[in-house]
C-alpha cells in the first residue's frame, strides 16, 4: 500500500526537539504571541460574543457555499475580475501559467499565500522559466535558503537575526553582516522594491471574498500584498473554495477576530478591498485581474458535517501559538504545508488518514486548540474522529484512506484486551497475573517500550482494586 | 449561468456539483452583531481613540483647522526638508492645497499621467505623497481610503512619506459602522482600503520595524471641524 510513503512526524519531531536553538527561537515567539493576543481580549465576555458571531457567519458562509461561489463569479465577472475553477493543484498551477504565457509574463512578485505554497507553485513557476519571487519579507527569508514556511502567519519564525544577518550577508549583492533589525529589513526593501517596479505580474492570497459586492480582501501589514497587487500589469489572486462570505459587513468581525487572534493587533497596517483591475480614468492598477478558485480536496471534507468545520479556518495561526506539541517542536516537522493543530486535521483529510496517521496522533487532545480558535473549530474533537477514520473502513464516510491506519499488532492487541474484558474469569486471572508479576516485566518489552521511552514504568499494585473491594467485604460498587 | 472561463468549464461543474450533492445541514444560525453595536463613542471621543490606536503604530498626527491645513503640510514639508510632494490634482484635497501651495520650495508634483509613463519618477524622485481620506475608525485606529482617478493607488503606498487629510467629523466608530455609513456593502470603487500605520514588519525575531515596503512615516493632518 503507502507504508514505504509513510512521513513520520514522530522522527522529525524527535530531531527538533534536540535543536536547542529552535526550541528557543519558537519558545520565545509563541509566548510573545500568547501574551499578545490576551491583551487584545480583555473582556471575556466580548471575546466569547465575536466568537460566537464569527463562527455565525463562517458557518452560515459554509450552509451556502455553492450559492455564494456562484454569487462571487458573477459579481467578479461584473466587475471584470475573470474568475477560474481548479479541482487539483496542478490544474491552478496550469492555470495561472496560462495566464502569465498569455501576458508574456516572465517574472512573478508574490504577497504572502498559503494556498500558493499548498500548490508548490513556485517550484512549478520556475520549472517554466518563471521567476517566482515572494516579497513578504519572512516568506523572502525563507525562500532564499530554499525553505518552506514553519509558521502560516510568521514563516521565518524559526530563524533568530543572528542566521538572518548571516544569510543576507551571503545571498543579497553587496550586503554587509549587520545583526540590526532596521537595516536587515532596509536591505530587503532595497531589493524588492526594484522587483516591484520590474514585474510582469503580481499574486496573492485571499483572506475573505465577499459574494456580495465581488470584493477580494487582503490584510496585512507590509504593504508588499499592495505592492504585488497594484503595481504590475497583471494580478492573479488564488483561495481556497471556502474563503467565501455573504457581504462585506460580515467580513469587519471576521477581519477584527482575525488580526487579534493571529498578532495580537487590533487592526493590521493595511486592510486592502480590491473589487476590480484599472478602472475607467484610473492611472494605476493592474489591468487584468484574475481569480482562481482551488478545491484541492476541500469539497470532499465539505461533505461530511462534522469535518466540515474544518472549513470555517480562517488562517489566523492561533492554534499553533498556544500548542504544546507546536511551541517544542516548530513548524517543519509537520512536513506539511499547514503545521500546528489546523493542520493536523487538515492535511490528513487532504492527503489521507493513512498516510498522515502519525499527524492525528501527535497531539496530547490538551484542547488549547479549540479553545483559542475564533471560529470554535473544534480541533480536537476532529483529531479523534479521523483517529477513529483511520482504523475503521466502515465508517460510512468520505475521509480518504480510511481504515488504512489500522496495523496487525494494533488489532492483536486490542481484540486480547476486548476478549479478556468480556471474560470475567478470563480477566480475573489476567489482574491477578499482572498484579503478581507486572512488577517482573521489563520495561523493553513490546508495547511497553513505547511507554516506558520518555517516562518511568508504572508499578501496577499489589491487588487490584475488585480483589480489595471482595476482601474488605464490598459488594456493590 | 455560463461559466466565464470556457476552456475548464468541467472543473467549475465538478466542483459545484460535489457541493449540492453534500446537501445543507440544518438552518442558517443567526447572526448576532451585539459586540459589534457596543462600540459606540461620542465624535471628541471618536477623535481621541483614533488618535490613540494610531500612534501606537508610529503613526504621526498634525494639528489643522479648515483654513490652516494646507498651510499647516507646507510647514511639515520646509522642516522635514522634502523637495517634493505628491498629489492629485482634480481631487478635493489636491486641488485645495495646490490652490494654496507657493511656488517656491517644496514642490507639487501632480500624479496625472498613467503609471506606465511615471513608474520611475515615482518609485525614485517622489519624496511623499498626498491623499485625503473619506473617513476614520475610532475603534482600533484607521483612515479609510477610496483612491481612483483622482488619487491613484499608488500615492499612498510607494513615496517614503503618506500625508494624509482626515477630518474629525468623518471618523466613525468602528469599521463595521463604517462599511454601512460610506455604502460600501452595496458597491465598492476597484480599489479601497483601511490604513492604520506606516509600513511595518516583526518577521525577523518578532522585532518591530517599520517601513518596510511601503510609507516609512505616515502623517494624519487632523483638521478639527467638530462643533
Amino acid at each position: 500500500m503507502h507504508a514505504e510513503k509513510e512521513i513520520h512526524f514522530r522522527d522529525a519531531a524527535a530531531k527538533a526537539l534536540l535543536d536547542p536553538q529552535l526550541r528557543a527561537n519558537f519558545r520565545r515567539a509563541m509566548d510573545g504571541l500568547i501574551a499578545k493576543r490576551l491583551a487584545q481580549f480583555p473582556d471575556p465576555r466580548d471575546l466569547q460574543d465575536l466568537r460566537d458571531l464569527s463562527t455565525a457567519i463562517r458557518s452560515r458562509s459554509l450552509l451556502c457555499l455553492p450559492e455564494l461561489l456562484e454569487q462571487l463569479e458573477a459579481s467578479c465577472a461584473k466587475n471584470g475580475i475573470k474568475v477560474h475553477w481548479a479541482e487539483t493543484c496542478e490544474q491552478a498551477n496550469q492555470l495561472i501559467l496560462g495566464i502569465l504565457q498569455a501576458k508574456g509574463a516572465k517574472t512573478l512578485v508574490k504577497g504572502k499565500s498559503m494556498v500558493s505554497e499548498e500548490m508548490h507553485l513556485n517550484a512549478f513557476l520556475e520549472s517554466k522559466g518563471i521567476e517566482a519571487l515572494e516579497s513578504d519579507l519572512g516568506e523572502y527569508i525563507i525562500q532564499l535558503d530554499g525553505e518552506t514556511p514553519s509558521h502560516i502567519i510568521m514563516p521565518a519564525i524559526h530563524k533568530n537575526k543572528d542566521q538572518i544577518a548571516r544569510q543576507f550577508s551571503q545571498k543579497i549583492k553587496d550586503a554587509k553582516y549587520t545583526e540590526d533589525v532596521d537595516e536587515l529589513t532596509a536591505m530587503a526593501r532595497k531589493v524588492l522594491r526594484q522587483k516591484f517596479l520590474d514585474a510582469d505580474a503580481g499574486l496573492s492570497g485571499v483572506n475573505f471574498a465577499v459574494a456580495e459586492t465581488g470584493t477580494l480582501c487582503l490584510v496585512e501589514n507590509e504593504g508588499n500584498g499592495r505592492m504585488s497587487t497594484h503595481v504590475p500589469p497583471l494580478h492573479i489572486a488564488v483561495m481556497g473554495l471556502e474563503k467565501v462570505v455573504a457581504r462585506l459587513e460580515d467580513v469587519a468581525p471576521l477581519y477584527a477576530i482575525l488580526t487579534r487572534s493571529a498578532t495580537g493587533q487590533a487592526v493590521s497596517t493595511y486592510f486592502n478591498l480590491i473589487t476590480g483591475p484599472r478602472g475607467e480614468g484610473e492611472k494605476d492598477g493592474p489591468q487584468e485581474v484574475h481569480l482562481v478558485i482551488l478545491d484541492n480536496g476541500r469539497s470532499r471534507i465539505y461533505a461530511d458535517p462534522q469535518l466540515r468545520a474544518t472549513l470555517r479556518c480562517i488562517r489566523c495561526g492561533a492554534c499553533m501559538n498556544h500548542c504544546p506539541v507546536y511551541t517544542r517542536v516548530g513548524g517543519h516537522a509537520y512536513e506539511a504545508v499547514y503545521p500546528g493543530p489546523i493542520g493536523k486535521i487538515l492535511t490528513p483529510q487532504m492527503e489521507g488518514v493513512g498516510v498522515r496517521h502519525d499527524l492525528i496522533h501527535g497531539s496530547s487532545l490538551c484542547g488549547a486548540c479549540g479553545e483559542v480558535c475564533p471560529v470554535e473549530i473544534p480541533i480536537p474533537e476532529i483529531l479523534v474522529r479521523l483517529r477513529r477514520e483511520a482504523t475503521h473502513e466502515d465508517m460510512g464516510s468520505t475521509v480518504v484512506g480510511k481504515g488504512t491506519g489500522r496495523t496487525a499488532s494494533e488489532d492483536w492487541a486490542w481484540r486480547l484486551w476486548a476478549g479478556v474484558l468480556k471474560r470475567p474469569a478470563l480477566y480475573r486471572v489476567a489482574t491477578w497475573f499482572a498484579t503478581r508479576f507486572g512488577k517482573a516485566l521489563p520495561a523493553s518489552a513490546p508495547l511497553i517500550r513505547n511507554w516506558t521511552q520518555s517516562r518511568t514504568k508504572p508499578v501496577p499494585a499489589r491487588r487490584s482494586l475488585s480483589e480489595r473491594m471482595r476482601a474488605e467485604g464490598v459488594s456493590h460498587e | 449561468m455560463s461559466s466565464p472561463n470556457p476552456s475548464a468549464p468541467d472543473s467549475r461543474t465538478a466542483i459545484l456539483g460535489r457541493l449540492r450533492a453534500a446537501g445543507d445541514s440544518g438552518p442558517l444560525p443567526a447572526l448576532d452583531t451585539a459586540v459589534l453595536e457596543r462600540r459606540q463613542w461620542d465624535p471628541a471621543e471618536r477623535v481621541t481613540r483614533l488618535r490613540k490606536g494610531m500612534e501606537a503604530v508610529h503613526t504621526e498626527f498634525l494639528d489643522a483647522k479648515s483654513d490652516t491645513w494646507p498651510a499647516v503640510i507646507r510647514v511639515f514639508c520646509e522642516r522635514e526638508g522634502l523637495k517634493n510632494l505628491l498629489y492629485g490634482p482634480t481631487s478635493e484635497a489636491g486641488s485645495a492645497l495646490a490652490a494654496a501651495w507657493a511656488p517656491e520650495g517644496p514642490q507639487l508634483k501632480p500624479y496625472d499621467r498613467p503609471v506606465e509613463a511615471f513608474k520611475q519618477e515615482l518609485f525614485g524622485d517622489i519624496d511623499a505623497g498626498f491623499t485625503g481620506t473619506v473617513g476614520g475608525v475610532a475603534e482600533t485606529g484607521g483612515l479609510l481610503l477610496m483612491p481612483g482617478p483622482a488619487e491613484p493607488r499608488l500615492m499612498s503606498l510607494v513615496p517614503p512619506v503618506h500625508i494624509a487629510l482626515l477630518r474629525a467629523s468623518t471618523i466613525q466608530d468602528s469599521f463595521w459602522s463604517a462599511v454601512k455609513a460610506l455604502g460600501w456593502g452595496r458597491a465598492l470603487p476597484p480599489n479601497a482600503l483601511m490604513i492604520s500605520g506606516p509600513s511595518k514588519t516583526a518577521d525577523i525575531e518578532q522585532t518591530l520595524a517599520y517601513g518596510v515596503h511601503g510609507p516609512k512615516r505616515l502623517i494624519v493632518v487632523l483638521v478639527d471641524d467638530l462643533k
